[in-house]
């Protein structure tokens, strides 16, 4: 009997990541990171975003993106540093990975229910 | 008895940056480093509006100090190559059939581009409506 693998898992993770990355993050970092600290465009104001981010059905979506795109980050960092980087402690980088990604993805529970 | 072992040819740290297309393809795996980093961005923005107004406006003035500028200019750059890798390479991994034809790379490339376009600009309406 074959042991279930949770590796296909992960990849499946990947890609969903990795199209939610390529679709969502542009225009989130073009947003947050320059339009609206430099003033290109008007910042939104604070109690629009605590009405927006304090939506149950946001904190659901921005969760679920966290997760996905942590979970692509970390699959295809680890396979960075053991291809591209030859570092060959496979175990080691792997719980690095997926354990700081696990970590960040807890601390957003409570940074998304803060609001 | 002895056994034999294949021999692994040793391969040096830096075996990407001689070829151009080895390190597009770094540069490009390297690029999770800067979804990872945008996350976590978006999480201090966030934990920043749950603190108050002050706390928000603090962040947009904290994001314009140069070495935090420095980090978010490279890291889109990053995020841009992700996205048109991304994109270009999804043809390639997933090929769709519509009764019995496969569908061009063209119209799937197209098709990610058309939902770049309708996600950004439901994020923008959203956020600044």
């Amino acid at each position: 009997m074959t042991r279930p693998r949770i590796e296909p898992l992960i990849w499946l993770n990947f890609s969903a990541g990795g199209v939610t990355a390529a679709v969502f993050l542009p225009v989130l970092a073009f947003l947050f990171a320059f339009a609206f600290p430099f003033g290109w465009i008007d910042a939104p104001s604070h109690e629009h975003l605590v009405s927006v981010i304090g939506n149950p059905i946001t904190k659901l979506a921005l969760f679920g993106l966290f997760v996905v795109m942590l979970v692509h980050a970390a699959h295809r960092f680890r396979y960075t540093l053991y291809d591209g980087l030859q570092i060959k402690e496979k175990g080691l980088i792997a719980v690095l990975c997926y354990g700081s990604a696990a970590i960040v993805a807890l601390a957003s529970i409570p940074v998304l229910l803060s609001v | 008895m002895t056994t034999q072992r294949a021999y692994v040819r040793p391969m040096s740290t830096f075996w990407w940056v001689k070829k151009r297309s080895y390190f597009i393809f770094v540069m490009r795996e390297l690029s999770s480093l800067f979804v990872a980093w945008f996350v976590f961005y978006l999480l201090l923005f966030i934990s920043a509006v749950g603190r108050g107004g002050e706390a928000y406006q603090d962040f947009l003035v904290g994001a314009k100090y140069p070495a935090v500028v420095v980090i978010n200019v490279v890291a889109f750059a990053f995020i841009v190559l992700h996205t048109v890798t991304w994109f270009s390479l999804t043809p390639k991994a997933m090929v769709l059939t519509i009764r019995g034809q496969r569908v061009p790379a063209i119209v799937i490339l197209g098709a990610q581009y058309a939902a770049l376009v309708a996600v950004s600009a439901f994020v923008y309406w959203l956020v600044t409506r």
